[in-house]
């Protein structure tokens, strides 16, 4: 078992430096808002020039996996997620905080993450050259019916009801056309230059959740109040751990979702945590208490977007076709060390690439012990007031947002998204929606555009679309799922209705 | 670490010896004094973002400064051109990576801020030709294969390419011309997805480059290459569109190179001129750009103005009575 040769390895000098820094600095930049784990591997890109391959691989591999998970941190705390894959995190990770658990949803979400992680890379050891085969066959076609798949989920994400859900989907997507047609190279709604380069997931993302927060601390130290300031609760690692691990739907429902849906090129670790949420929350037998502090909707979330990073690297590794756009990142690291992916690189770069993927089995279990101590250092960050949270947070958005493409464009429009969605957000507005659009968006336009340029080549749009094992797969669990959340919302309308209870939904 | 530790000791210990230079007349120490930044228009990990990163390794040797890429996605690279064009600071400090013919052509058929006027050539690094591919197991073996299919089944044959108006866009038209057939062209959103769609199947034949061609020729047949010679170095047995009967010249070839906004003062454009054809000649870049199947052309900034002018001309031919759409 070549794993097990090159083990040793992975604890030798540089490496284990490497893997210990790189577990630690990534949890940081992860937990910062504005810092996304693209971001981060691209970064970081310089440093391994000057270092052997084996070590530059771990550094990028290390810091993609610790930022995905690093990125909980400020979506519990500060309810911004650090990265696109955070967001579904967010639902009930920050309600958990707020009802004083804030510890414990920090602590289900590494160990849930250390197990999807690791679940992610076992899944890119032992099945890379079938599961790469599968990865291919998903066309324009496949891909544009996971897009909808995504679509359907948006309706139940947060906002007080389905119908203010969906309006702000559509808005997601609608501005997510705003640029230039990805295929044909056009310009859409481009009503001024600041708007040419499109609105970008990053600057969309970092704007609709930490502008809204950093207004609303201004608001509330203005007005005064302390706000709901929540206090951290103490709680024994023990008792999380053995809660957590008896989670076994979520747990597996979101490893499993977040594995597949990394496979699938070009829609990404984006909308793991999303979909495992999603489908967590339908088969549960209490979905009305999602988004009002389940964990279970953490656990499945965050196991599912660590367990996309291993298998986003499964079709890099052996086809250089990336999963995810941070994996794309990865690959430009990997070409610039000379090694280049395909079944030869197992074989010519055997020391290399199994070294890297016992790295990234151990950076699972470390990111999770780091991650737990993290956790209970947290209520540091909460205790610091409003006004220079406010302040911190507002710096980091405004970085981060210019550091991903030098764009003051893009800090415009992050902070014009962000002021408007902090008044929508009175109206029971939410932004995960729009965010959602602004990712599904464009991967549906790109592969209708391209499936309908394909089809009159073959037999046309209809059997284009339509047919084929994937496709017909993908057009149920779309049916399923709008039928299935049509039933659970008058069930859950009924029930409620029968209850008499009062006082409504608070919101999320 | 200590070899790390040194290359942050270096420029401190430049600095006496760049005052010493200094002081008998090299302007070399005046300028650059920061990082420059070379802006790409394609998503990092792409065949231009990591040649980029690969040819840019020695400006510190060359130019005491660092080079930091910036990339700046969007439609085949019209989002990031067209802010270059209008926005970069016309001191040398701020360049970008150009690939013609993608530039010259979006040039002429869209509405871009940029043209081959407005831009200044710094150097040439690299000449990447498009070749035909199909997937290991496809029914064609032949270019010939692919033409008479073609030809029984009009419109039918699809043919993938990194964009609109991109080189594979311009060898897919050129094929058609002088082999009087109708293909159907996939515009997808790089190198890579073009690449995808070969192998996966999703269409029947790509242009792509012949770099990422090379490091997956285990899964695909190569069946041509567009340009006016073979390829000695990396692709020895596979012919030439031109020498199987099919008039296709070099104009599909994606030239990679660096240039400047204009308005950068003539000396500084000379002096980066001579420090990037020094990069590209440089021995480490020569090897890992040979490790990946990446063609190497260095050129200077007369050579580039040369080219550039050329496919100007070239291009506003082939385009001749085509719509944008």
């Amino acid at each position: 078992m070549e794993l097990l040769t090159y083990l040793p390895q992975v604890f030798s000098g540089v490496n284990i430096l490497i893997l210990v820094l790189g577990t630690i600095i990534g949890l940081l930049l992860g937990s910062m808002p504005g810092v996304s784990p693209t971001m981060a591997v691209a970064l970081l890109i310089p440093f391994t020039f000057h270092m052997d391959s084996t070590a530059g691989l771990i550094l990028l591999g290390v810091i993609y996996a610790s930022t995905v998970a690093g990125g909980a941190v400020s979506a519990i705390l500060i309810n911004i997620p650090g990265a696109p894959a955070n967001i579904a995190t967010i639902l009930d990770g920050h309600p958990m905080a707020r009802n004083g658990r804030a510890t414990e949803a920090l602590h289900y979400c590494f160990i849930s993450s250390g197990i999807g992680g690791i679940l992610g890379v076992l899944v890119l050891i032992f099945f890379t050259p079938p599961l790469a085969e599968l990865a291919l066959r998903f066309g324009p076609s496949e891909l544009f019916w996971v897009a909808i798949l995504g679509v359907t989920v948006i309706g139940s994400l947060g906002s007080t009801s389905v119908l203010k859900g969906l309006i702000a989907g559509a808005f997601g997507i609608w501005i997510s056309l705003i640029g230039f047609n990805p295929i044909l190279g056009t310009e859409r709604f481009v009503f001024s230059g600041h708007l040419q380069g499109g609105i970008s997931i990053v600057p969309a993302l970092i704007g609709l959740f930490a502008i809204p927060q950093v207004l609303y601390m201004v608001e509330s130290a203005w007005r005064g109040q302390t706000g709901e300031q929540f206090q951290m609760e103490g709680r024994s690692i023990w008792q999380s751990v053995r809660y957590n691990l008896r989670r076994v739907r979520s747990l597996s429902l979101g490893s499993v979702v977040g594995a597949v849906v990394g496979l699938i090129p070009g829609a990404g670790g984006q909308i793991a945590g999303l979909l495992a949420y999603d489908q967590d929350k339908k088969f549960s037998g209490h979905p009305e208490k999602y988004g009002k502090g389940e964990p279970d909707g953490v656990i499945a979330s965050e196991s599912a977007n660590n367990a996309m990073v291993g298998s986003s690297l499964v079709p890099m590794f052996s086809l250089g076709i990336p999963g995810s756009p941070t994996a794309a990142v990865l690959l430009g690291g990997l070409l610039i060390q000379g090694l280049f992916p395909g079944p030869d690189l197992f074989t010519q770069h055997a020391s290399v690439v199994w070294t890297f993927l016992g790295a990234l089995l151990c950076a699972q279990i470390l990111l999770m012990v780091f991650g737990l101590y993290i956790s209970s250092l947290s209520r540091f960050v909460i205790g610091i007031p409003k006004e220079y949270m406010a302040g911190a947070v507002a710096v980091l958005a405004i970085f981060g947002t210019y550091s991903v493409q030098h764009s003051f464009s893009d800090v415009l429009v992050m902070l014009v998204l962000g002021t408007g969605m902090y008044f929508f957000m009175r109206y029971g507005f939410s932004p995960g929606p729009v965010v959602l659009g602004i990712i599904l968006g464009p991967i549906a336009e790109e592969n209708l555009l391209q499936g309908l340029i394909i089809a009159p080549a073959l037999d046309g749009p209809m059997p284009y679309f339509f047919t084929g094992t994937i496709n017909l797969i993908l057009i149920g669990l779309c049916v399923m799922s709008i039928g299935y959340s049509i039933y659970s919302e008058l069930k859950i309308r009924s029930r409620r209705r029968a209850g008499e209870r009062a006082g409504g939904a608070p919101e999320a | 670490m200590i070899k790390r530790l040194s290359k942050y000791l270096m420029p401190l210990m430049a600095v006496p010896v760049a005052f010493a230079l200094g002081a008998l007349g090299t302007v070399k120490a005046d300028w650059p004094d920061r990082p420059l930044t070379m802006m790409i228009p394609y998503t990092a990990g792409g065949a231009s973002d990591f040649q980029a990163r690969i040819v840019t390794i020695p400006s510190e040797d060359e130019l005491g400064q660092p080079v930091a890429i910036i990339n700046r996605p969007g439609a085949g690279g019209q989002v990031g051109w067209n802010q270059f064009a209008a926005g970069a600071r016309k001191d040398g400090s701020e360049l970008a990576g150009y690939n013609v013919p993608h530039f010259i052509a979006q040039s002429i058929m869209h509405t871009t801020q940029y043209n081959k006027d407005n831009l200044e050539p710094v150097a040439n690094w690299g000449a990447d030709p498009a070749v035909l591919i199909v997937s290991r197991d496809s029914q064609f073996d032949t270019l010939e294969d692919l033409v008479e299919y073609a030809k029984a089944n009009p419109g039918r044959v699809t043919v993938s390419g990194a964009g609109q108006f991109v080189g594979h866009h311009i060898a897919t038209l050129q094929l058609e011309r002088a082999a009087g057939i109708e293909l159907r062209y996939v515009p997808t959103s790089g190198g890579v997805d073009a690449m995808r769609f070969v192998q996966g199947g999703q269409s029947m034949a790509g242009f792509n480059n012949l770099s990422d061609a090379y490091r997956a020729r285990d899964r695909l047949k190569i069946l041509a290459i567009a340009d006016l010679e073979r390829d000695e170095e990396f692709l020895p047995d596979v012919p030439t569109l031109k020498e199987r009967g099919f008039d296709v010249d070099d104009t599909s070839v994606n030239f990679r190179g660096v240039m400047a906004p204009q308005g950068v003062p003539a000396d500084r454009l000379e002096m980066l001129s001579e420090a990037f054809v020094n990069m590209f000649n440089d021995d480490r870049v020569k090897r890992r750009m040979s490790a990946g199947g990446s063609p190497l052309r260095v050129m200077n900034r007369e050579e580039t103005r040369a080219l550039w002018d050329r496919q100007q001309q070239t291009l506003e031919q082939l385009f001749e009575g085509m719509e944008a759409n």
